[in-house]
């Protein structure tokens, strides 16, 4: 669970909110000349990325206001709450060494830490 | 390998126990080279290699594992089996998968406490009641033993359970599945490692692949942090890293992320005799064999790779349960925890050939993988082995996001996904 900012109401819980997906998709103009391809990349394709993750929320059981936010998906740590139609800031983030490895602290998975080629030999992390 | 069995249960016993050997070898590092890797060490990456090395001759292959076997997923689901989806193509794959269980403890000479006790899917309203039979028909055509329960039948079929009319969402019927049931995952995941292990396939634990290397749009191997393997073939068993390792080959799919929890209460005798879950007020039960009663429902709604979710989603379902099956608002829960599941736009899973010669992926099973395990493996590992999809494989392909033919089970498989 985590506690959200929101813009206009301030810090409330999760459960106050409703999940928009992944944000800065726009319905593409051209889209009488648009094949299947570009449309599946649309409407089905994902980031779906480790790490810092732009995405959509509405304060559903408050203000009704949609917003976005940045959020780190290997830790649950929200870096930056900003308006629908900004640009996402620049922030920085406890990221995995490794693209499917475990942040430093905050991921929830003990059994499978990051394992550097050089701590192998200690057996690496893991409980 | 050796096997397992009462007369060596007895030697040992009367020697010491000093006879037995681990259940699969432990490589300390991988071989330069194999014909392929599997990456993920989960139920369906073991359940691939176990049906390359058996069914294809790929004996020199290797499971790359960034944990320790069964340590995702594979062990932390709610292990309920069942093949009541709606769909022939999910039919086809599901009860491939159910007729595999049935004989898998034998197969692989390891007790994976296979129980068919049933799975009831509650009906609590007229529509849905309708859309049920609509299920249990379909099923029938397609093989799967599916029968409707009239409210005093259900009762007799799950005695704990609460039929007072006067309840929120009272229950007025069910459909019951009776090879559904449950097993242990540790052990399906231990009796496939051990078997693969006894037919050459290397399984590396501790070890995770940082790249997939490629040239000229064909894979060539992977960079692990144990050092580089070559190897004309990738088959992806990931789960929730699914996104994460076609990224490494610039491959978008359309799969997400999201936390999956699930917890038990303290044990009890036996109370619950099969496994019962409600679409409509979303929460489903089961009890293992330890006496704890294994409780689940739907995933967090927002993306997270942390294994964790959050407790209004526990709340909301065991509000449900208690309505349900009042007698556990007096047990304590002994532990929580999440998985992360990626989950398909339309609820189906992906075993597919892909646009990089030598990739292939299976994944996208959302929160219904488990039952698929056998089933899963058997195909994916004939796509890998052959290159090409079998009849049961050919609907699961990325392409269906492309054209449109979609299998969707959202909603229409017997439990929200």
């Amino acid at each position: 669970m985590f506690v959200i900012k929101c813009p206009n109401c301030g810090e409330r819980d999760l459960s106050e909110f409703s999940y928009g997906g992944e944000a800065h998709i726009s319905r593409p103009e051209w889209r009488d000349e648009m094949s299947d391809t570009e449309w599946a990349e649309f409407v089905f394709m994902r980031t779906n990325p480790k790490g810092v993750f732009a995405e959509r929320w509405n304060h559903a059981a408050g203000c009704r206001r949609w917003f976005n936010m940045l959020r780190n998906t290997a830790t649950d740590d929200i870096l930056a709450v900003y308006g629908m139609g900004e640009e996402p800031p620049e922030v920085t983030a406890n990221l995995p060494a490794t693209p499917s490895g475990e942040a430093a602290i905050g991921s929830g998975n003990d059994e499978a830490k990051v394992i550097d080629a050089g701590d192998a030999a200690d057996g690496g992390g893991g409980a | 390998m050796n096997r397992y069995n009462a007369f060596r249960l007895i030697r040992e016993g009367l020697t010491g126990q000093k006879g037995w050997e681990p259940a699969w070898r432990s490589p300390a590092e991988p071989r330069p080279s194999y014909d392929a890797v599997v990456i993920g060490g989960g139920g369906h990456g073991l359940a691939t290699a176990y049906y390359l090395a058996k069914e294809h001759g790929m004996t020199n292959i290797a499971v790359i594992e960034k944990g320790w076997i069964g340590s995702g997923n594979a062990g932390r689901n709610t292990t309920i089996i069942r093949s009541n989806y709606l769909y022939d193509e999910s039919a086809a794959i599901y009860n491939h998968a159910l007729d595999l269980w049935k004989g898998l403890g034998r197969e692989l000479n390891f007790n994976i406490m296979m129980s068919h006790r049933g799975v009831l899917n509650l009906a609590h309203d007229e529509g849905e009641a309708r859309q049920l039979k609509r299920r249990v028909e379909a099923n029938r055509l397609n093989g799967v033993d599916a029968e409707w329960l009239e409210p005093d039948e259900v009762k007799k079929f799950c005695p704990p359970i609460n039929m007072a009319p006067s309840i929120r969402y009272p229950v007025i019927g069910a459909t019951l599945q009776r090879s559904g049931g449950t097993n242990r995952h540790d052990a399906v995941v231990w009796g496939y490692a051990r078997a693969a292990s006894g037919l050459g396939v290397d399984i590396i634990e501790q070890c995770e692949v940082t790249e997939i290397l490629t040239e000229k749009g064909t894979v060539t191997g992977v960079q692990t942090t144990r050092g580089a393997i070559n190897t004309p073939k990738v088959a992806c068993v990931t789960a929730a890293h699914t996104s994460v390792m076609a990224n490494m080959v610039g491959l978008r799919l359309p799969v997400e992320s999201h936390p999956l929890q699930a917890l038990v209460s303290e044990p009890v005798k036996p109370v619950m005799p099969c496994v019962c879950m409600s679409n409509a007020v979303h929460v489903y039960m089961s009890q293992s064999d330890k006496g704890e009663l294994v409780i689940g429902a739907g995933i967090d709604p927002y993306l997270s790779y942390t294994q964790r979710g959050s407790m209004d989603i526990i709340e909301h379902q065991m509000a449900s349960l208690k309505e349900l099956f009042p007698f556990v608002s007096r047990l304590r829960l002994m532990r929580q925890w999440g998985g992360t599941v990626d989950v398909c736009p339309d609820a189906s899973p992906i075993i597919s050939k892909t646009p990089v010669d030598g990739f292939y992926v299976n994944g996208g099973w959302g929160t219904g993988g488990w039952k698929a395990t056998p089933g899963s493996g058997h195909v994916f590992a004939d796509l890998v082995a052959r290159d090409e999809p079998n009849a049961i494989a050919a609907p699961f392909t990325i392409d269906r996001f492309v054209s449109g033919a979609l299998v969707a089970e959202h909603g229409a498989a017997a439990v929200a996904h």
